[in-house]
């Protein structure tokens, strides 16, 4: 079970959280037309290595948090807000 | 002392108080401390159950929860449980235990004709025989094969009549797995540093290996002593690790000793979720078994589980022991036994010498070495032992009545597999070890391959002194060293998986799985380990292939001709042992299976005669009559439409939407636009998901020129808000608009019917309700019964409607105000039948038409999308499979004869009776009209618009029912919408 550390409330169970998909994808332009927004929809990678992802901390402070999760160990390097850049780590497949 | 092979005094037992059981009816003695094994061993009970596909017969190969195959039937109060172990089984009077999987007896079971029939069902038989005819299957393959096989027998033990198990969160600096010499030394080191520790050991009793070991005894006191010393450490024996879930979260099992479990009021179990910084695995190693034909004969066992039977409960496994060992550890059965006198008919070492060897033979311990063991003989024990040499040539028989083998040890690395640790192959122990890295914790002493107690031990230490200056406490107190006996040197053992003979050989005792079946899978084109395994279910049974697994493995290899280094081991998953449901339920049963929600006016609704419905979770009432079909709900549907009712609305999901910018997001989250609402209005709007299809619908109100309040389905609050918080947080980010679920703060009622307005004017002080100051779709503040509220001019139901919201704290004033005041006009409280009944006949939709798979043009609501502006979904809601005509549109359907037929919810519509898979549409929404003659219905039709008129046939396979019916517009009530401006 993940346990992330929330910047607001503290290291929590992921049980308090909603997974909301890839935070790699940004929402295209109003007018960028039906392929940007079928792949901002539709097309996903599927790393195994370090991974950008949104946490909506539901059961906590409802803020919408920016994780930095590894697909195997599941080691959370970074948790920041939707604002926040953040960069991955050097691919690693472990 | 009770039981003819009870010969010496044990570690775990007290000879002097007898505890009287029965195994398969007939009555047994053992004493305090005995498992129910060690107690069948004593009376010299050794054939304790049949196989699960040869119904061979199977005897005690274990002393732990290892076992492949000493699982019995315990028959309770409560009723039967199966598949429980008896090597770990604690033995108390009056325990019933039944053998398993045997026809009509375990002497003699019928289908032990299948190990004749043996070479007709290798692995994976029943996938290629039983293909044809197809119906077969279900109706008899099946059920014969699920009644052949499998073991226990399931006995509702469900509800009530569970054993209460209870559910506990821990937390701790360390967790250490095991308390064998490593996970003791290791706690010592951590306590002594000041950290929070919890040691967790499957077994009842703590020590591990040095149970089994005179010399450990001083140390293991004194260590214990010293431990109960520490106020951090908590220790908790009978307590079983699961699994490992990562970020430091394990699930354990602990089974609560008797005098505990009376203290409790009969609590059995705790499932125990422990969070911990760091782990260490100290979980030991497992003996494993060598395959050689009849390797599964009752009498057949590992030979550390002979030591510790005699060890722990002074029961010898035989009076003649024979051994089939390769590796010095398991010498140490060989001179405990001779301790005792009992005297040993020679074991047998494919090593040609090694230095335990030497020391049997000075004991006058014959010993062949060179030499193995090419079978067994025996019907339903062992009663003697074929030798061979290592190339297969017959080197004579020896005598036995059982024997005790031993194929090496392979560390116990579940739970840092789980964790994702890589496997490393030692070739020093034939085995392979893992490593965790450094933030999750260790694995150490013999799971780490560090064999023999005294190096344990110190490998514990030192794991234990990394950890906790990894985690910041890096010196120590004054921390005296234990004095230990040093471990004997050893020779390294021979690594032997296999003797080479014609037989039967087992690698998977509990699954019934022999070298055959994994050459078998192998030639299958099932080369890889884990493909192997699903071919041959070798070690998926409850044992996980823990004596067998790597011996599976090492044959597989063989087959491929790669080194066992190359194939790898099988991964254990959760759960590490069988667990009861109850036990994962914990006190989530029953009433506290999951939360309900009530209403604010629960009580009232309960006391008027309200049936309630589950929707979600809340409780709905469905209906104010306890009488069966539909003339309740219709009367409750008549009276709205032809004088007023009032119904219970606070379940819809309620939103505050409040920021300078918070039309300009509304515009942006609705389909629709919200910027362009006046104050005091309210607006029906839709919402799509990105990809465009439909997501949620509601009235959204304009309280303030910065305020609004937006209502969701009932389904759809939580799921709305969450959607609201992505796109404000992210694409939305520089508007500044605040949300605040309100849902459970305010309570609301539907006032319908042509008379609602005098019932609502009855109550509202302060609004003139009349149609030109307080129109269709006008919201106001207003109080209502002297509470202040919110009156909104919306209507569901087709008719003059006023829907009535107060804090959810003042719901009963302002509803018993509004059935006051509504008395003259005879109104009644209406439930969600009636509720669904007005809403089709007016053709709106709820959440069965909303299903996830509509768009805004399958329902008719195309013109909603705003053409100017961005809002979430309006791209990909363009794409032409989306708005293509021959998608299934929403229509109303009504039965051709009126009188007569009944509608039925997902009845496909077909364009003939004989149109067979042809489809056009279903029914989602169908109830008696009380407006209408007959039945009307809501459908979804390929087309649906452009056939209003046509005839289609409704199929109702299921009921074995056609009815035809006839498209007509959705709107079948009003669809000039006077009524509810009226």
């Amino acid at each position: 079970m993940l346990r992330i550390p929330c910047p607001w409330c503290g290291e929590r169970d992921e049980t308090e959280f909603r997974y909301r998909g890839d935070a790699s994808k940004t929402r295209p332009a109003a007018d960028a037309g039906l392929a940007a927004f079928t792949a901002y929809v539709y097309e996903r990678d599927n790393p195994l290595g370090w991974h950008i992802e949104w946490w909506l901390h539901v059961g906590g402070c409802r803020r919408l948090l920016k994780v930095i999760r590894h697909t195997f160990s599941h080691e959370i390097r970074a948790v920041v807000g939707p604002a926040d850049q953040v960069s991955l780590p050097p691919q690693s497949r472990r | 002392m009770p039981g003819p092979f009870r010969i010496a005094h044990g570690l775990l037992i007290d000879t002097a108080s007898a505890v009287g059981f029965r195994f398969d009816g007939r009555q047994l003695q053992g004493v305090a401390g005995d498992t129910l094994a060690s107690a069948l061993l004593a009376n010299g009970q050794r054939l304790v159950g049949r196989s699960f596909k040869y119904h061979r017969p199977r005897g005690i190969v274990t002393a732990g929860p290892e076992e492949p195959c000493a699982l019995v039937d315990v028959i309770g109060s409560a009723g039967r449980e199966p598949n429980q172990l008896a090597t770990t089984l604690p033995l108390r009077e009056g325990l019933r235990a039944e053998s398993q999987n045997r026809w009509p007896s375990l002497a003699f079971d019928v289908r032990a004709i299948n190990d004749l029939l043996g070479r007709f069902l290798p692995a994976g038989f029943y996938y290629k025989s039983f293909m044809a005819p197809g119906w077969a299957w279900e109706r008899l393959y099946e059920p014969l094969i699920r009644r052949a096989a499998g073991l226990g027998r399931l006995a509702a033990i469900v509800g009530e009549h569970a054993a209460p198990a209870e559910t506990i969160h821990d937390h701790a600096d360390v967790l250490v797995v095991g308390a064998g010499v490593a996970g003791l030394a290791a706690v010592r080191r951590l306590s002594v540093r000041g950290l929070k520790v919890m040691l967790v050991e499957q077994d009842v009793a703590l020590g591990g290996g040095s149970l089994l070991d005179a010399r450990w005894t001083a140390w293991r006191e004194s260590l214990s002593a010293e431990l109960r010393d520490f106020p951090a450490v908590r220790i908790l024996p009978g307590t079983a690790v699961l699994g490992a879930y990562g970020h430091g979260v394990f699930g354990a099992l602990q089974i609560l000793a008797p005098a505990e479990a009376a203290r409790f009021g009969g609590l059995r179990e705790r499932l125990r979720i422990v969070r911990a910084k760091r782990v260490i695995i100290a979980t030991g190693a497992l003996e494993r078994l060598v395959a050689f034909p009849a390797n599964d004969l009752p009498g057949v066992m590992l030979a550390g589980a002979a030591l510790a039977y005699l060890r722990r409960y002074g029961v010898a496994a035989g009076s003649r022991p024979a051994f089939f060992l390769n590796n010095d550890e398991a010498y140490e059965a060989v001179f405990a036994l001779a301790d005792v006198g009992i005297k040993c008919a020679g074991v047998i070492d494919p090593r040609n010498d090694s230095l335990a060897a030497e020391r049997a033979r000075t004991r006058g311990v014959e010993v062949h070495g060179g030499t193995v063991v090419a079978g067994v003989y025996g019907r339903r024990g062992v009663r003697g032992v074929c030798l061979a040499d290592p190339s297969g040539n017959p080197r004579g028989r020896l005598e036995a009545d059982c024997l005790l083998i031993s194929g090496g040890h392979t560390p116990a690395i579940a739970l840092a597999s789980q964790l994702g640790a890589p496997l490393e192959w030692q070739e020093r122990i034939a085995a392979f070890t893992a490593d965790l890295d450094a933030g999750s914790g260790c694995l150490a002493g013999a799971a780490r391959g560090v064999f023999g107690l005294g190096a344990a031990a110190r490998d514990g230490d030192t794991g234990a002194c990394a950890i906790a200056a990894d985690l910041g406490h890096g010196t120590d107190a004054a921390l005296q060293a234990l004095d230990f006996p040093e471990d004997a040197e050893v020779t390294p053992l021979k690594p032997l998986w296999e003797v080479a003979a014609p037989g039967k050989a087992f690698v998977d005792l509990q699954n019934d799985v022999t070298t055959a079946d994994v050459r078998l899978a192998c030639r299958e084109g099932y080369e890889h380990l884990e493909h192997m395994k699903r071919f041959t279910t070798h070690g998926m049974a409850t044992d996980q292939g823990r004596i067998g697994g790597l011996v599976g493995a090492a044959v597989l290899a063989q087959a491929r001709g790669v080194p066992l280094s190359q194939v790898g081991q099988l991964k254990p998953r959760p759960f590490a042992q069988s667990i009861a449901f109850a036990a994962l339920a914990g006190g989530e049963v029953r009433e506290h299976f999951r939360p309900k929600r009530r209403l604010p006016l629960h009580d009232w609704h309960e006391s008027a005669g309200a049936i309630f419905v589950p929707t979600g979770l809340w409780l709905r009432p469905l209906v104010y009559s306890r009488r069966p079909g539909w003339q309740p709900v219709l009367e409750e549907a008549r009276a709205v439409r032809a004088g007023v009712g009032i119904t219970d609305v606070s379940t819809l999901g309620k939103i505050d939407v409040q920021g300078p910018d918070a039309a300009k997001f509304l515009d942006f989250i609705y389909a629709n636009t919200f910027s362009t609402l006046a104050v005091g209005r309210a607006r029906y709007g839709i919402m799509l998901r990105e990809d465009g299809m439909m997501f949620d619908d509601g009235t959204t109100s304009r309280l303030g020129p910065e305020h609004f309040l937006v209502t969701t389905t009932t389904a759809g609050g939580t799921a709305v808000l969450e959607h609201m918080e992505f796109h404000l947080q992210t694409v939305c980010r520089e508007l500044d608009v605040l949300l605040s679920d309100v849902g459970d703060q305010w309570a609301q009622f539907a006032v319908a019917g042509p008379r609602a307005r005098e019932v609502v004017a009855g109550v509202v002080t302060g609004l003139d309700l009349s149609n030109e100051a307080f129109p269709f779709m006008a919201v106001r503040a207003a109080t209502i019964a002297g509470v202040a509220g919110r009156i909104f001019r919306i209507s569901f139901s087709g008719e003059l409607a006023y829907e009535v919201a107060v804090p959810a704290k003042h719901a009963l004033t302002a509803w018993s105000a509004l059935l006051q005041a509504g008395k003259p006009s005879g109104i009644r409280p209406y439930g969600l039948d009636a509720l669904n009944t007005l809403r089709i006949e007016k053709g709106h939709v709820t959440s069965a038409e909303l299903n996830g798979n509509t768009t805004a043009d399958d329902l008719g609501l195309q013109r909603m999308l705003k053409k100017q502006g961005d809002f979430v979904g309006r791209a990909l809601a363009q794409r032409a499979g989306l708005v293509a005509p021959g998608r299934l549109q929403l229509v109303g359907v009504r039965p051709v004869d009126r009188s007569r037929r009944r509608l039925r919810n997902g009845s496909q519509l077909l364009a003939s009776a004989t149109a067979r898979g042809e489809s056009l549409g279903y029914v989602t929404s169908s109830s008696p009209s009380v407006e209408l003659e007959g039945w009307v219905g809501l459908a979804l039709v390929s087309g649906g618009r452009q056939r209003l008129g046509q005839r289609l046939i409704g199929a109702s396979p299921v009921h074995d029912e056609t009815t035809q019916i006839e498209i007509v517009s959705p709107h079948m009530l009003d669809p000039e919408n006077t009524r509810v401006r009226a």
